[in-house]
Parts: structure tokens; sequence; C-alpha cells
């Protein structure tokens, strides 16, 4: 395949040494047709990404915009969501973002390393695509699905099991964070479910990056004689790091803009509790849940705003994220 | 890997250009006649709590008239944005519009025609009452307020005297999400409780004093049957295909009721409508002998001029057919179906859709 | 030239010596200890992340296997207590859909992952980066309204195209974000030695980089085309659904994650065991849809996987 004629000549010159009137150099640079189109086209689909948030930013505000004005910055604070009386207040249900969001990438990162791990560097090969088909599968059951899957199966073991086991056998319940009554409809039950949904994605871009780190990192850190742990450990998750990281952040994408399995689980009140066994609200289910009946101008425009201010948690989020990468990526790295 | 966008790309290009070329598969394995060449004759979205009738009435309709009508259930919210912007030929809602969403309508006015009739029934699952538990209104609306907390709770007791009532905590149910079914609820319950008309008042979506929130008619249903000492509220044929215990209501005429295709019937025979009403009205808490209190109509949503001679034309038959032949059908699917007389004024109120309007 | 000294004759270990030996065999033993215990744990944490899906996957069939019969493959949508439903329709739309999606989000994700990659310092890029992650953030149904206010609402009518550009913004994000990755993994002496031998550096991106980094850009993508494959909420407003076969790109059409949750909110058990089998089809499409493609792109050179 070529990319254009040019190209193929400018090959064929450089491998047949032949001159044909232009320098070494123009002919390393390349065919600037060729390359320039290359560039502007990839430039172009660069853009889009920013273009379509851009389109989807001022949307959601333009239609949020009456409800914020209304309620000011209260609309951020305040726990009364009143659809009757036209009082509006997202607080709880941003505390419930931020919170089931934190607690899933708790769950999920270890176990997508760990899973990803044992595929590059403990399962022989036969076992690496069968196992990894079989996670990433995790991405394609619909959210519906976990959710019903949670209200029939994870709730009740929630609720007769798990958290009996954290509160009194573990004797957390003596911290404010697992007290009140267990009615299985959790902020707790809603970050597992979390965790599920957002774990394939940590663990195919963890797998994946694994993969790549050159076997030479390996049998170096081997040869020095380390232990298998130890060569994992030093020579190759540190190589690895900002891809690993990366797909953190997309984990953390997910789990901020889940609608479906959580509204399902978390109870839907709009409450803010110190404890995890207390019902809540996320954001993106706050919309999901009333969009589909909401017919009042301020009732709707509340939920856009909702909407905006998940677009705004979101970009805060990430800009904290990126930054810790900033300072982990400062430190010893291998990536090219 | 160029192979494979290779693959992609031609795979999309045929589906594009199959697409393109209007090719509609028939549906003659199901047995119907082949439709307009156009495919779908009309196009339908709102209320989820009807959906099962619609469906039935709309296949039905099929083999009876080869028309072809897909209706969505995007919930009565949706269908009444999706009216007032004109992507659909018409709509349907649990809840009536209000005038101010009547005003938006962009094809001009909208008329509401009532098709069945829905009913809340209180569930619970408290094992040890055996015999169906006997509320009031009044009882209903404290024990959503908050106030009244335990089962065993006098209020209740004096209700049913000799159920075996345990004393523990009552486990409110209540749903998340905006619908049609918390309307009816809080519409009965804003008529029964002055204390609940103020600080809570009526609507699909409310600010709720105490419960946990379940998404959909099957949402609830499913967290009452799962948790032990729980009350909720759904419709009638949620609590009927789950099993579920639900509780005889005490209506206007001071008879407990048991909800039923029959009591919800009664519920519209009992409901005085005027001549010229729009019938956008509130049956809760019917005066009748039989009524149950706590029923509805649910609602199709028309233009009353109709922008398509064609398809305004389709819409009346189809909605002269139900009117005449849906009650079956209904009656099967645990719904109630509109008492005879009423289904014959508005078959008569179909005149005043306006068809042969300028496309 | 001086003779080569002679070797020390071997000493008795001193008390210091033996110290250090002694600490340096039972360190040994512990880092031993420790990486076996670590094996363990890996292993423990392989399996907790296998038994959620296979949970639910035996949930799934158990629910709904007694819905998956011929019917459910070949024939429409029927009312309750009709029989012989199925939803060939849904499948068929689902396909469409993500046909569309991939037609319009591959190119784009692709092509927006290798700048990020090849530009990688740039402004823009540091934009582009960290706008995709925010989208990645998105809630579908932010994506849905919005879409239907461009797509839908301007035309007055629901179409198949609609919900495949829906699901196509949808997956742009996700599959820039992997492509980065991975095409930063592509060792910087595979792209010099091309430039060095005069390729330009669009045949180095194709030919070079993108053959070397397939395998994980086709992880990514797998990844991103099993997600939309499950999401109703863009397709509500858009596609919109429909009762009936439809392939036409400005009718509306139906979709598995629809029907799913069509079905599973109702009150019959008819039809939340249709819904359970959906889930399940749904699942084995993507299933297919991941097979064929690792299949279709085995044998090149795997995405830099050791040297």
């Amino acid at each position: 395949m070529s990319a254009d004629g040019s190209a193929a000549a400018t090959t064929a010159a450089a491998s047949s040494d032949r001159t044909d009137g232009r320098s070494l150099g123009e002919r390393i640079v390349g065919s600037s047709v060729g390359d320039r189109a290359y560039v502007a086209i990839i430039t172009g689909f660069a853009v889009c990404v920013p273009l379509l948030l851009a389109f989807i930013f001022i949307e959601v505000l333009l239609a949020g915009w009456p409800a914020l004005q209304t309620f000011g910055f209260g609309f951020l604070t305040s726990a009364t969501w009143d659809p009757v009386h036209r009082q509006f207040g997202a607080g709880p249900a941003i505390f419930g973002t931020i919170v089931t969001s934190i607690i899933a990438l708790i769950i999920a990162t270890p176990l997508a390393l760990g899973v990803a791990v044992f595929l590059s560097e403990y399962a022989p090969a036969w076992m690496r695509q069968p196992v990894g088909f079989l996670v990433d599968l995790l991405a394609a059951i619909p959210s519906v699905v976990y959710g019903l899957w949670g209200i029939f199966v994870l709730i009740p073991v929630m609720r007769e099991h798990v958290m009996p086991f954290l509160r009194d056998t573990l004797g957390l319940g003596a911290t404010p964070f697992f007290t009140g009554p267990m009615y299985g409809n959790s902020v707790l039950a809603a970050s597992v479910i979390l965790a599920i949904m957002v774990l394939p994605y940590i663990s195919a871009v963890s797998r994946e990056v694994l993969l790549a780190v050159p076997r030479s990192q390996r049998e170096a850190a081997l040869a020095l004689g380390a232990t298998r742990w130890e060569m994992i450990q030093k020579a190759v998750l540190p190589y690895a790091r900002s891809g690993i990281i990366g797909g953190v952040i997309l984990g953390l994408g997910r789990a901020l803009g889940e609608t479906m399995a959580v509204t399902m689980l978390i109870g839907n009140s709009h409450e803010v509790s110190a404890s995890l066994f207390a019902p809540g609200y996320t954001m993106a289910s706050l919309i999901a849940n009333e969009f589909a009946e909401a017919s009042d101008d301020l009732h709707l425009s509340a939920l856009m705003a909702v909407g905006f201010v998940l677009l705004v948690v979101t970009l805060i989020v990430n800009a904290i994220a990126r930054w810790l990468v900033w300072r982990v990526a400062r430190g010893p790295k291998g990536a090219p | 890997m160029i192979h494979a966008t290779r693959s992609l790309v031609v795979a999309a290009a045929i589906v594009l250009a199959s697409g393109c070329s209007g090719e509609m598969k028939g549906s003659a394995s199901d047995g119907s006649k082949s439709a307009s060449s156009s495919g779908v004759d009309l196009t339908g979205a709102g209320a989820t709590f009807p959906n099962p009738v619609y469906t039935a009435w709309i296949h039905a309709y099929d083999s009876v008239a080869g028309v072809k009508i897909n209706y969505q259930s995007i919930g009565s919210g949706g269908g009444i944005r999706q009216m007032q912007e004109q992507t659909v030929d018409f709509g349907a809602t649990d809840g009536p519009m209000t005038p101010d969403e009547m005003s938006k309508a962009k094809g001009g006015p909208i008329m509401h025609f009532p098709t069945v009739l829905g009913a809340d029934v209180i569930i619970y699952n408290v094992p040890s009452v055996t015999q169906p538990l006997k509320l009031t209104g009044p009882v209903i609306a404290d024990v959503y307020l908050g106030k009244i907390t335990k089962w065993n709770d006098t209020r209740i007791a004096t209700l049913n005297a000799g159920a075996n009532l345990p004393a523990s905590d009552i486990i409110v149910v209540r749903r998340s999400d905006g619908s049609g079914t918390t309307f009816i609820f809080t519409d009965y319950l804003s008529t029964v409780s002055p204390e609940w008309e103020k600080t809570v008042g009526r609507g699909k979506d409310v600010k709720w004093p105490v419960g946990i929130g379940a998404k959909g008619n099957e949402g609830v249903a499913g967290q009452v049957k799962q948790t032990p000492g729980s009350i909720g509220y759904t419709e009638l044929a949620y609590a009927r295909q789950n099993k579920l215990q639900y509780a005889h209501v005490r209506n206007a005429a001071g008879r407990f009721i048991e909800p039923s295709i029959a009591s919800t019937s009664a519920a519209a025979a009992a409901a005085k409508l005027p001549p010229d009403t729009d019938y956008r009205v509130s049956i809760v808490n019917a005066v009748g002998p039989d009524a149950y209190p706590i029923a509805s109509f649910t609602w199709l949503l028309v233009y009353q001029n109709q922008p398509d001679a064609v398809k305004g034309r389709k819409l009346k038959e189809f909605m002269r057919w139900f009117y005449a032949n849906g009650e079956k059908a209904a009656t099967a699917l645990d719904y109630g179906p509109l008492p005879g007389n009423l289904s014959q004024r508005l078959i008569a109120r179909l005149d005043s859709i306006q068809v042969g309007g300028t496309k | 030239m001086t003779a080569p000294a002679r070797p020390e004759q071997p000493q008795r270990p001193t008390l210091r010596q033996r110290a250090v030996a002694e600490r340096t065999v039972r360190t040994l033993v512990r880092r031993r200890v420790v990486s076996a215990l670590m094996t363990v744990v890996v292993a423990l944490a392989a399996i907790a992340t296998t038994l959620p899906l296979l949970f639910i996957l035996y949930h799934l069939a158990s629910e709904g296997a007694s819905a998956i019969s011929v019917d459910f493959f070949t024939k429409l949508p029927k009312p309750v207590g009709v029989g012989g439903a199925g939803m060939a329709n849904a499948i068929v739309g689902t396909l469409t859909l993500l046909a569309i999606a991939c037609a319009i989000g591959l190119p784009v994700g692709i092509g927006a992952g290798l700048y990020l990659a090849d530009f990688k310092g740039s402004r823009l890029a540091t934009l582009v980066r960290f706008l995709a992650d925010v989208l990645n953030g998105l809630p579908s149904i932010v994506l849905g309204i919005f879409a239907w206010e461009f797509l839908v609402r301007p035309v007055k009518h629901f179409s198949a195209l609609a919900g495949g550009i829906a699901l196509a913004a949808m997956m742009i994000p996700m599959v820039t974000r992997t492509t980065e990755e991975m095409v930063r993994l592509v060792p910087n002496a595979l792209r010099e030695a091309a430039l060095a031998l005069g390729y330009s550096r669009a045949r180095t991106a194709i030919t070079v980089v993108l053959r070397t980094a397939t395998a994980g850009i086709v992880t990514g993508v797998l990844v991103a085309v099993a997600r939309i494959a499950g999401e109703t909420a863009p397709l509500m407003f858009t596609a919109f659904g429909n009762t009936f076969w439809s392939l036409r790109l400005t009718e509306p059409i139906a979709a598995l994650p629809l029907q799913i949750f069509e079905y599973a909110k109702s009150p019959y058990d008819e039809w939340h065991q249709l819904a359970w089998a959906a889930a399940m089809v749904l699942i084995v499409v993507v299933l297919v849809i991941s097979i064929a493609a690792r299949f279709v792109t085995r044998g090149r050179v795997g995405g830099g996987h050791g040297d």
C-alpha cells in the first residue's frame, strides 16, 4: 500500500540511492503533499473531540441556565429537590457522584491490575485470550442488566451477608462509615456494581500496556537476582505506569457517568450521609430518573443544570487526575 | 489491520447501500398483510403504564387493517415533549398535560383521549398477615409522611382487628423516577390528606418525606417482594403478576374496596364528566359504592388539527377500532377498560379531530 | 609487565561476613515468600474479576434460556400472551447501529489517537487528551438529549442515522484515548528507523506504527464497541426503536438494549424472560464481533508485545 506516488518515489530514491535533483534532506523530510495531507487529516479528527465537547457544553449550559439563574450558587449546596414546589438543589447528588466513583475505583483498580498482571506475567499463553475476553466482556453487559442483577442478587447478598460482616465481624460499625439501617440499597452497593462495571476498562488497557513492556526489562531484573514479584514491581510496573493510569482514568470516566445500574441500587434519596450503608444519589442517575417524565420547563432546566454541573465536576476530577499523573510521571519511568 | 479496516468499511458500505436503496423486509413471516411502501404508518411515544395494552391493540389492528403503528414507551414526559415538537404522530401520557405544556405544542391544540384505566394498589410484604389489610387514605398518607412507623400502630390495628401485625418498622418504598403512577398516588393522597397536600403535593415526581426510592413499577414491586416489612405502591398489573399482597382501601362511600378491574371501571363510571369536558380529569376518590379510590385514566394525545391527512385518517380509524374492540385485550392484561357509555362518547368525540388540513 | 597477582587464599569468613551472609539468606527467603504470596494474591484477583461475569451469565442463562428459540432469532416482537415472539429486528438493528457508529467513530477516533501520540507535547494535544477524558465521563443520557436536539428535533423524525451518530460520539473519546496509549507503546526506534529510510510521516504511521500497535488498538476498539452495544439512553431519543422491520437509515430502528429496557420494565414474566435472553444474545454478539476482529487482525506483528 502506498500513501501516494511521490512517497513511493521518495522511498525508491532512498533505497536505490538515485538522486533526482533533490537534496538528501528534502528527500528524507518526505513528500510534502502526502505528509501535509496526513497531518491535516489527523489534526482534523483530533479537533473533533474539543468541538464535540464544546457543542455539548454550550447546549447543556444554555438549557440549564434558567435553573442556574433561579437558584444561583445554592443549586450546588441545597438538598431540596421538590418538583412540585419547583425548588431544586443538587448537593446530595454531587456528593454521591464523587463518593461512589472514588470507592468504585478503590475497589476496582487493585482487582483490575491483579488480573492484568496475572494475564501478562503468570498465565500461560493459551489462557491469555480466553480469560482476556471474559474480562473484556464485562464491558458488553448492558447497564440495565447490571441493575437487574444487582437488585436480585447483589442487594440481598449485601444486605444479608456483606453489610453485617463489615459492621459486626470486622467491627467497622464503630466508625461513622458503616452505621445505620441496612436496607441493601446503598452507596456501598452502588459503588460495588460500579467497580464491576469499571473493571474491564482498567484491565484491558493495563493488560495491553503490561504486555508491551519489552522482555529485556524483565530479563534484566531477573538477571540481577530479583524474585518474580520484585521484577514485576520494580521493572515492569513502573514502565507501564502512565498507561495504567490512563486506563484508570478511563474507568473513572465510566464511573462518573454511569446511570442505569447505579439508579437501581443506590436508593435514590436526596441525602448526604457519612455512612456507606445509607442510600444516596448521583447526578447521572438523577437525570436518568427524571428526564423521561419531566415536562415542566424549570424541572427540565434543573436537570440540564445538573448535567452541566456533572460536566464541570468531571473536568475538575480529571484535572486533578492529570496533575497526579504529571507528578507521578516525573518519577523513574521507562516508557519511551 | 488494513484488512480489518477494509472489511469494516465494506460492511458499513453494504449496510448503508441497502439502507439507502429503501429496501424493507416484508413481514410476511408474521402473516400480516403487506403494508404501504413506507413501512411504518404511524409513530407514537409516551406512557409506560399502558404499553402492554397498546402493543396488544396495535398488533391486533395490524392483522385486521394492515396498518403498522410503532409505539415506544419512552415515558409520559417524553411523549409530551415529542408531541410538542411533532416528531411523532400521537403521544400517550399517564398524567394530563398542564396548560403551560399545551401552549408549547407546535401543532396547535392537543386533545386528550382516555384509553384505559389504571389503579394504584398498596402492596406490602408482611408474611404474618394472612387476610388483606384494610387501610384508609389518611393512614396511607401518614405512613408516607413518616408519622406512622410501625406495623402494629393503633391506627392500623383498629382497622384490622384480629390481624397478626408485627411490632417491626414499616419500610416505606416509593418511586425514584417520575411517573404517572406517582401522579395518581400523590393526587389521591393530596385529596384525602390536607397535610400531604400542603407539604408534598401532587406530581409525577415529588419530594418524598421518607422512604427508599426504587426505579419503575417493577423496581417497587421487586423491592417490596424482597424486603420483609415493606410497603409500596404500584400498578395493579404488577401486583398481580408478582403475586404480592395488596390492601383494600376505603373509598369515599366508606366501604373497603379490593382493587380489581371491576372496581377500577366503577371509578370511571362514577365520575361525573360534563358533556364539554376535555377529559383532563382526575377520578381519584370517586364517589360510587364500588369505586376503587386510587384509579385514573391514561390518555392518548392527538392534535386537533392533523397536519397529515393520510396519517390523520389512519389514526382516527385506529382509535375508533380500539374504542369498539379493545376491551377484551385490556382485561386480559389486568387493565381496566373504559365503561361502555364512555367509549361511545369518545367515539363520537373523534369527529372533532380535523383531518384534511394542508400538508 | 608484572606477573599477575597471585589470587588470594580464601580466608575463613569473618564474623561480620557470616552475619551478612545469614541476613542475605533470610532476606532471600522472605523475598521468595513475598513473591509466592503475591502470586496467590494475583491469582485470587483474577478469579475475583471473572466471577461477576460468570455469575451474571449464569443468571442470564437460567432466566432467559427458556426464551431462546428459533423464533427469537427470526420473528418480530409480539404482545404478551400471543406467543412466537422474537427480537430478530432488534438484533439486526443493533448490528446496523454498530456499523454506522464504527464507520464514523473508528476513523475519527484512531486518527485523533494518532495525532495525540505523534504530537504529544503540543498544546492542542494536551487539550484534546484532557477533553477526551472528560467526554468519557459524560452520562450517555446527556449525549442522547444532545443528539435529539441536533439530529431529531430539526427534522421532526427519529432515525437510525441519528442513533448511529450518537453512538459514534460516545465511541470517539474512548477509541482516541486507547489508541493513543497503544501507539505510544510502539518503540521510538521503529518509528525513527522508518523515517530514516525515507518513509513519509503518513506511511510511517500507517504501515509501521499502526501495524505494530494493531492488537492493542483492536482491544481498545472492542471495548468501546462492547460499551456502545449495550447503551440504551443515547438510542431512546434518536433511533427510537421499532416494532417492525426497518433498514432505512432515515426511519426509527429497533435495538437490543431498547427492547431489554422496555421488557424489563414490564410486569410480565414472559417479557422478563425475553429481556434476559436478549441480554445474553447481546453479549454473544459482542463476543462474536470480538473473536472475528481478533481473527482478522491475527498474524500482524502483535502489538509491540515483548521485544
